[in-house]
């Protein structure tokens, strides 16, 4: 089980393709404007990653190197369709707001990355665990930095919940400073790109202190479990 | 050697196009599933819609099929044949309900949906498409304030051609400091909506007499 353990360590924190790896900055930057937006972008990424990772681990053996990109794209494309039409048919006014950052989760580079890096390498459990919480990880960034963006240019939190979850959590937003102007520049793009900027910085400075306080401790489990390159 | 590479690149080709196969098919078969589903909520909202600038209960008809196509027109700013849809109250028309776009606007179209009674007397007027700088223009949006809401019970007799215009132009509509160019696109537009009504009137109305009875038998099913 410590491989589990690796693993979930690597997705939310060592390599976390929000703040670490810095794949998939198109829906980072361009969705991140609520927490509901962030997360539930996140999710459905996190859920396309787990079923290609599973869908690709078990054949890995019977793809000819020369064409298991083309291969592994068909699998994504075909995944993120079927997400899409789902959300679509159930799901219809977050369909509308998140629009086309659904199917463009085809070019995120962290679903291919790790499909590609994990998923051919390894066994599906281990390949959809690994999907599932590179995912996970990347939604806790969309969700912080949705969170940022959404006080500081709108002064709600979880505006639009109802739009995902139905109209009964309407009350659940917050509005966490009453009267509140909006700070335009938290609410576009170049909000998105400083509010990031702050993340990685504060990921870089806990993971600085760290290794200050134990400069002679490193962890070999998790070396055997990094991606081939 | 050579028949080495060839049996390498069937077994390539065999194994892309089994790839191919198999997620098509998996592609086919949501699809398929969630056809109705999609067909249905797109509907629900459409209904949604139109129950802001006309409440249901001023029609009884199946709103959404009953349409009037409408050619390209300078009036409405649409550049591709479109479709009107008429309300009706026991088959007489109560309102036609028309999409107009405003290019003009700050960033990019404005999308507007348009209710106009047949007496030519604006029933409402909603945003459903707009990219204005947010916090700045876009109060057209009702989720972000009751402007758009100025247009109600307006109409071509009510206020005179020259008076379509924002306080600051010498027009009668109000608007919010720090974007006039976003509010002066949609009066525009909703001006010549109500023109477009205004020329067009025998021909919506009539085209709406003639579909009367198909129209009905449709609304059975349809009508909420």
């Amino acid at each position: 089980m410590g491989q589990f353990k690796d693993i979930t360590e690597n997705g939310i924190w060592k390599q976390n393709p929000g703040v670490v790896q810095l794949l998939g900055l198109c829906p980072t930057l361009a969705v991140t404007t609520t927490v509901v937006n962030g997360v539930s972008l996140g999710l459905a990424t996190a859920v396309v990653m787990a079923a290609a990772s599973g869908a690709v681990s078990p054949v890995r053996k019977f793809v000819p190197n020369e064409i298991r990109l083309p291969v592994f794209i068909l699998v994504i494309a075909a995944l993120v369709t079927v997400i899409d039409l789902l959300i679509h048919a159930y799901a219809l006014p977050l369909h509308k707001v998140l629009g086309i950052f659904i199917p463009l989760i085809v070019v995120n580079c962290i679903v291919l990355g790790r499909v590609d890096a994990f998923a051919a390498k390894n066994p599906p459990a281990q390949a959809m665990w690994d999907g599932f919480i590179m995912g996970i990880g990347l939604t806790i960034v969309l969700a912080l930095l949705g969170a940022m963006r959404e006080v500081l240019g709108k002064g709600t939190l979880f505006s639009g919940l109802d739009l995902a979850l139905g109209e009964n959590f309407k009350h659940v937003v917050l509005t966490v400073i009453p009267d509140y102007q909006g700070f335009l520049l938290a609410a576009l793009p170049p909000g998105a790109f400083l509010g990031l900027a702050f993340l990685i910085a504060a990921h870089n400075w806990a993971e600085q202190r760290k290794t200050n306080k134990k400069p002679t401790t490193p962890s070999p489990a998790s070396e055997s479990l990094k991606p081939a390159h | 050697m050579p028949e080495t590479i060839l049996k390498h690149t069937i077994k390539t080709a065999i194994t892309l196009v089994a790839f191919a196969f198999a997620f098509t098919l998996l592609m086919t078969v949501v699809y398929q599933v969630t056809k109705a589903p999609i067909a249905e909520s797109e509907a629900a909202a459409r209904i949604a819609l139109f129950q802001q600038v006309i409440p249901h209960d001023r029609y009884d008809n199946a709103v959404l099929t009953d349409t009037v196509d409408i050619a390209p027109s300078a009036l409405l700013g649409n550049k591709k044949p479109t479709t009107a849809n008429i309300a009706r109250m026991s088959a007489e028309p109560v309102a036609v309900i028309l999409e107009a776009i405003a290019h003009d606007g700050y960033s990019g179209d404005i999308k507007l949906l348009v209710a106009i009674n047949s007496d030519g007397v604006i029933s409402g007027v909603r945003v459903i498409k707009h990219t204005e700088t947010p916090g700045l223009g876009d109060y057209i949006d009702i989720a972000k304030s009751q402007w758009i809401k100025l247009f109600d019970a307006e109409s071509l007799t009510k206020t005179s051609s020259a008076n379509w215009a924002v306080t600051k132009d010498g027009g009668t509509f109000d608007y919010m400091a720090g974007a006039t160019i976003t509010p002066r696109a949609v009066i525009k537009a909703v001006h010549k909506a109500l023109q477009y009504f205004e020329a067009n009137k025998t021909v919506l109305l009539k085209e709406a007499v003639k579909e009367d009875e198909t129209a009905n038998k449709v609304g059975e099913n349809g009508a909420i």
